[in-house]
């Protein structure tokens, strides 16, 4: 990967909020029309360390560099107040002008263009994703941060969107920072794995994750065998909240 | 019949209901309404300084409730008290500076209920000035942040990971807020200004589905109750300020019959 392909660099990160590290020694780079994936179990710090990725931190450890401002964000919780009145419309030219038929076209990319009259607050869970992900792409992003985009998204529906996630990539030629629990679409549309649990536990391409000891102790032996086999060593044991216990030998 | 004070009533009246439509908006959206009446309580002590130094009221008021202002946003960040109680601590503690002050004042007599209710009636035509040149600074400058302003509102985290400076429009709209207490506050009066500013926009939250729709139906709102509530007031002969919030709070009420519908 050439050097004036990076987007984001993240070096030696880490937050320290209410007396405790949510994250810390955090590295990694987002190139252009690559996808990264942050896995890791639930309060391991993915969604802190897509936010230090973006710069939403005003202290943090470490440095982060963004060679990019062109950048569409979707949050993993939205909530919309009853006090106010967005359309789907409206909302989609929340950060940048768009003409009409740009809402459709990012709408009907998600399957969503019969909702654009409607409330923000009438949309059910999955329609609300497939909104917030037609609105990050009509910018057309040099960089793309999705924290769990297809949450709430029948399956049929999280399968097409994926598809349109890395059909992103390839034809915008994006970074896409992407958080998810699918393993079986991190492991197969993904460029490079990040395993989180407090630090970045393990990372590489997702064939060399899916056989680290420690993915498997988190997923489990069943998730490596998405992917092909190949074995290399874990260097530390965690205790169950994630911190180191023990170095290896 | 329309006498000369009764036009310049009106004319302030519209201007000020003309900022107070989109502004209060705001507010509503982003649950600012105490916050609103904690910049009308230090407007108090704006107050009594300009009678104590014999300068413009709009402006010392503008300067103590921006300067109230930005020690609230400043002590939001360094202090773990919870927002609505250092808000109470801001809004009561200027109020009691400003009435203890007050009490050294007796010198100078002082329509104390001019200053919490307004007195639309007496607006002269520096007053009128004010109004209109400021209102239009205020709404000038709301349009050229509307669109962080609203997408800070929406959801403060894509604003500011998209690059809209969240932080540094919620500042200038905090100004905003303290200078239309500054223009309006001869007109309504510091205890009244927040309901101007909250009733007319809960009225068209309950009409409308958009926020373009409910900025012009909160305008709207606003205009209806000046022009009702001075008209009232001149024929039934009650204190103007308080008849036109009356008229809003009515309106609003009206309003809830269509909520209902929709919900």
């Amino acid at each position: 990967m050439s050097k004036d392909n990076i987007l984001v660099k993240v070096s030696n990160a880490g937050v320290f909020k209410n007396d405790k590290w949510l994250v810390r020694e955090v590295n990694l780079e987002i190139h252009k029309g690559k996808i990264v994936t942050l896995i890791g179990p639930n309060g391991s710090g993915k969604t802190t360390t897509a936010k230090i990725a973006l710069g939403l931190f005003k202290k943090i450890e470490g440095t982060v560099e963004r060679f990019t401002n062109s950048i569409s964000y979707v949050p993993q919780k939205v909530s919309i107040d009853w006090t106010l009145p967005v359309r789907v419309i409206d909302f989609m030219v929340l950060t940048h002008e768009l003409k009409p038929d740009e809402i459709r076209d990012a709408l009907n990319l998600t399957g969503v263009e019969h909702l654009k009259n409607r409330n923000l607050r009438e949309l059910s869970g999955g329609e609300f994703q497939r909104v917030l992900l037609a609105r990050a792409i009509s910018k057309k992003p040099e960089l793309l941060v999705l924290d769990e985009p297809v949450q709430g998204v029948d399956f049929s529906g999280e399968v097409a969107l994926y598809g349109l996630i890395k059909k992103i990539s390839e034809t915008l030629q994006c970074g896409i920072l992407l958080i998810s629990h699918d393993l079986h679409v991190v492991m197969s549309a993904t460029d490079y794995v990040v395993c989180l649990n407090g630090h970045v536990c393990c990372s590489g391409s997702p064939v060399d994750v899916a056989q680290n000891r420690y993915y498997k102790e988190l997923f489990g032996n069943k998730s490596s065998q998405l992917l092909s086999i190949y074995e290399h060593d874990h260097n530390h044991v965690h205790s169950s909240d994630g911190n180191i216990v023990e170095e290896a030998k | 019949m329309l006498d000369d004070f009764l036009f310049r009533a009106l004319l302030a009246g519209i201007g000020i209901a003309l900022v107070t439509g989109p502004l209060g908006c705001f507010v509503v959206w982003r649950r600012l309404s105490f916050f609103g009446d904690t910049l009308a309580h230090s407007a108090l002590l704006g107050v009594i300084l300009s009678v104590s130094f014999d300068i413009n009221i709009s402006l010392s008021v503008f300067a103590i409730s921006s300067l109230v202002a930005l020690l609230l946003l400043k002590l939001q960040k360094t202090t773990n008290l919870a927002g609505d109680a250092l808000l109470g601590l801001l809004s009561h503690s200027s109020l009691a500076i400003g009435l203890v002050v007050l009490g050294f004042l007796t010198f100078i007599r002082f329509d104390i209920m001019g200053i919490l209710f307004g007195d639309i009636l007496s607006v002269n035509f520096n007053d009128l000035l004010v109004i209109w040149l400021g209102g239009g600074v205020i709404l000038l400058v709301l349009w050229f942040i509307w669109k962080p302003l609203f997408a800070s509102t929406v959801n403060y985290e894509i604003a500011e990971a998209e690059g809209m400076k969240p932080e540094r429009v919620n500042t200038i709209f905090t100004i905003l807020l303290a200078a239309l207490i500054a223009i309006s506050i001869k007109m309504v009066g510091l205890l009244l200004i927040t309901g101007m500013l909250i009733i007319p926009a809960a009225m068209a939250r309950n009409l409308s589905n958009n926020p373009k729709q409910m900025v012009i139906l909160s305008v709207i709102g606003g205009l209806l109750s000046v022009f009702i509530g001075l008209y009232a007031s001149f024929e039934i002969n009650t204190a103007s300020g308080p008849t036109i919030v009356t008229v809003a709070l009515i309106l609003f009420i009206l309003s809830l019959t269509n909520n209902q519908k929709k919900y």
